[in-house]
Order: C-alpha cells, then structure tokens, then sequence
C-alpha cells in the first residue's frame, strides 16, 4: 500500500453557442441627452462579466470612454430578444449584436455632428475621449455631449441603432449526418498531477497547468478570472460533484452545503493558466467564448492522472476513492 | 405572535426594531433595517454568506437571533466604506478581481475583517483556515486568498 504519483495530459475543443433553431441574439443602442450611450439587452450578466464586455464593445465601436456606457439587462419581457446566456454564447451572440447595433447609432451620430460642423459624415472620425473631430484638421470638433444636445433637442434625430445576430440553424445532411452546429472553437490544454492513494482510493490534485486559445481577450483579466475559477471547477466535476452519487438512485445524493462537496480554499491545487490569443473571424473584436470550456480538460486529465497512477480507468464521474478502490480491487481479481 | 424590541448599533447608528421573536438577525437585517449586504445563501449555516461582526466576533447572522443582539455593536460590509473611500480589503478584492457574481463577497470580507482584526500579518494557512467556513461558487478561492493577503501587505504598509 503507498501513495502513488500519476501525470495526465487532456486537450479539447468546445464550440461557442449551439445549434438551436436558430441562435439570435438582439441588441439596441440609444443616446441620452447628454451623450451617454445606452446598451439594451435581455442577455443576463449572472457573475460572468458580461455588462462590462458589452459596455467595452459598444463603446469601442461608438468611440467613447466605457465609462459612457450603460448596459441594461433589465427585463426578457421588453428588452430586444435573446436565446440566453449559456453555451458560452454571451460575448460571441450579444457582442456582435451590440456592434451592430453601436455601428447604426455612431453614424446618426456623425450625421448630426456633420450638420453643426457643416462638414461631410464620411470626413469626421471619434478621439475615443469623447469628441469628433474633422479628419485631418482636428482642431475642428465638437463634443458628443454637444451632438447628443444637438440630436435632442435641436435637430430631432435618435442616436440610436439595431442590432442583430444570427447563426442560422443548421440541418444534418441526410447521407452523412454532417452539419455545422458552431461556428467558433475554443481550444484547451491541460496537465495534471496526482497522488492517489491505494489504500484509501483517495486523490490528491498536486498541479493543473492549463493552457487556453479564447480567441481574443477582450478583458485579459476577466477573462484570467473565469479561467482560474474555471480550471478549480473543472477539479471539483472530476473528484466531487455530483447530486446522484448512484445514479439513477437517489440515495445518498448532497442535499445542502455541507453534503455537496466542492474543494474548499484548503485544497486548492497549484494553478497554471495560459493564454493563447487567435482571434476568431466571426466574433467580437475576435472574442469566442471561454465561459464553460475552461472547467472541462481538467476532468479528462485527472481521469489520465488516476489512470497513470494506480492503472485503472475511472470512465464514472465524479472519481470517488469508493470507485477507485473498487477498480483496483476488479483489477486484482 | 407578541413582537419583541431589539436594539443594537450597526455601523456606527443606532436601530431600533420590533420583530417577531424567532426572527434571525440575517432577516431583521435585510427586511426590517434594509441593509442587504449580508446575503442568505442557504439560511442553515453551512455557507458563511450572511457573516457579520457581533461585538468584534464573526457570526453567521441566519443562525443568530435578533433578540439576542440586543445593545450589541454590529458590523456589515455596506458599514465598511468611510466617506466614499472603500475599505483596504474592498479595495484589494476589487484590485485582485476576487469577485463574480459576488454572492460569497460580504461574507467573505466579514470574515478576512475578523482575521485581519486579530492577525494583522496572517501567513496564507492562517488566511485559508478564516476563509473555511464561507463558500464560493466562482472564483476557485485562490483571487480572494490573495485578496486577503494583499489587503493584510496594504495595511503594514499603512501602518509602517
Ligand atoms: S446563510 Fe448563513 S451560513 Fe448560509
Ligand atoms: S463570487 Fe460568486 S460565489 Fe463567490
């Protein structure tokens, strides 16, 4: 009986959004008064951040500050249709909507700011801080808190836009079956250290070296948030979770806290995180989604990692010391 | 059922409340008063979401009834901030993205105060060992240990 040591490597590729009947996702943008710029939504931010992304899109296509931007995501009974946040779909579906929708409002934005510059639209460009100026003669300017006065309250124009993104749905082909349910891939790589103890069944996570391909990182450090969290669940999915530990049966499945076990941040195994950048041709500014494919190369690679072990192959999650004593003692048989 | 009065001092004011015996303080909190930072994850002690600070102790406050806190001096995290300026640890959470959906937060924060409070320059067992009783669903603990130890780092520094 001992403690022994196992290595495990895992690699994936996980499709952002899904293949629904359909996946859309709308967006509207308007201005206020005063030259803030307001993001509708009915994609629902539940922790991961997608307020701040949507806010960064929006106002890197009007091209003002992100402190400019509101995003309201309110209400699905009066916000512009979305299928959900889920399917790591959010940044992908609702960031290209919000472009969209961004792109239609900056150039009534710079129709307005034309006529008080009495310039062509197609001759001005954004700071960034908040002005328009005349290509080439940017001492010629005007403030968007001036354009958005104009546009009210002068001029009678809405600052606003639509946006719309669509992946149609996508049919088998009847001969071969194949079809296209994503348009985008996020890819994963992952390394893991074990010790497994023989006699008790019991795993120890020592080390998890992730490396992740997200496309473009639209905010590196929520997106190293997601990743860290992400790498600790995918830990907890392989050796923890689950709410039927006998599935079908019911029995001696977690009912609260105490019973659902997790890691605590006392098991915590040394992390790794990398990330690698290719920004993807159909998304936001190049983003994919990393939203649930950071918690899935983890599994694969401990599952790896027992096997390197101990030799034997847990293929039932979670990977319980119960189902590795009971592997071992088959193998022995 | 007969109200009882209860009065204590949270965040520096005094409050007065009549509630229904049995109410615990996390309710009297959040309903009566209306301060809603501490947060009920699972109202039986097991998550550590409504920790507060009872008379300089951490509490789970769904666990502790109102009635007994009566003249007690209360601290919630929405008491933290002092004229808009966040407290060291609201500021390290923020600076080291320990936060999501930021359910876990008050808690989290209540309890690194307490350790804080008595162990000014903890080692990250001592951090990891005050953050055992409260969950978090999101960050994979590791941001919000490190949280805690750079708040601890900013503190020292201060006081230096
Ligand atoms: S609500 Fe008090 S411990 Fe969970
Ligand atoms: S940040 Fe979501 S539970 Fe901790």
């Amino acid at each position: 009986m001992a403690i022994r040591r196992g290595r495990g490597v895992a690699a994936i590729n996980y499709p952002t959004g899904m293949n629904l009947g359909g996946d859309p996702t709308q967006a509207l943008v308007h201005s206020t008064p005063t030259g803030n710029f307001m993001v509708t939504l009915s994609s629902v931010d539940l922790g991961q951040g997608m307020k701040q992304i949507m806010a960064q899109i929006c106002a890197e296509t009007i091209g003002v500050p992100t402190d400019r931007v509101v995003v309201d995501t309110a209400d699905t009974d009066t916000g512009p249709h979305c299928m959900g946040t889920f399917a790591s779909r959010g940044t992908h579906r609702a960031g290209n909507a919000v472009i969209q929708a961004a792109k239609e409002a900056r150039q009534v934005m710079l129709e307005v700011a034309a006529e008080e510059l009495e310039v062509n639209a197609s001759d001005l460009e954004t700071d960034g801080q908040g002005n328009i100026l005349v290509k080439g003669a940017p001492q010629k300017s005007i403030s968007i808190f001036d354009v958005a006065l104009s546009a009210h309250f002068k001029r009678g124009r809405s600052i606003s836009g639509r946006g719309m993104f669509l992946i149609p749905r996508s049919y088998p082909e009847k001969e071969t079956g194949a079809m296209k349910p994503s348009t985008c891939y996020a890819h994963a790589c992952t390394v893991a250290e074990v010790e497994v103890d023989d006699e008790t069944g019991e795993v120890t996570v020592l080390t998890v070296k992730n490396v992740f391909e997200i496309g473009r990182a639209l905010n590196p450090k929520m997106v190293e948030q997601q990743l860290v969290g992400g790498s600790w669940m995918g830990i907890s999915h392989a050796l923890y979770e689950t709410t039927e530990p006998y599935y079908p049966n019911r029995d001696h499945g977690g009912t609260d806290f105490n019973q659902y076990l997790m890691p605590g941040p006392g098991d915590l195994a040394e992390t790794e995180i990398i990330v690698l950048e290719r920004p993807s041709g159909d998304g936001p500014y190049g983003a994919k989604g990393p939203g649930e494919m950071c918690a899935n190369p983890q599994i694969p690679a401990v599952a790896n990692a027992v096997f390197d072990a101990v030799g034997v192959r847990i293929d039932t999650l979670p990977i319980t010391p119960e189902r590795i004593l009971r592997a071992l003692k088959a193998q022995a048989n | 059922m007969a109200k009882v009065p209860v009065q204590f001092t949270l965040n520096g004011s005094e409050k007065a409340e009549f509630v229904d015996g049995g109410t615990t303080l996390l309710n009297a909190l959040r309903d009566k008063i209306g301060d809603t930072s501490p947060k009920g994850g699972c109202h039986q002690g097991t998550c550590g979401a409504c920790s507060v600070i009872v008379d300089g102790e951490l509490r789970l406050s769904c666990l502790t009834l109102a009635e007994t806190c009566n003249g007690a001096t209360i601290t919630t995290t929405s008491g933290l901030a002092e004229g808009g300026v966040l407290h060291p640890l609201q500021r390290a959470f923020l600076d080291t993205f320990a936060s999501q959906c930021g359910f876990c937060t008050p808690g989290m924060i209540m309890a690194a105060k307490v350790l804080l409070d008595h162990t000014p320059n903890p080692s990250r067992d001592e951090v990891v060992e005050a953050l055992s009783g409260n969950i978090c669903r999101c960050t994979g603990y590791e941001p919000i240990i490190q949280a805690v130890l750079t708040a601890a780092r900013a503190n020292s520094q201060n006081a230096a």
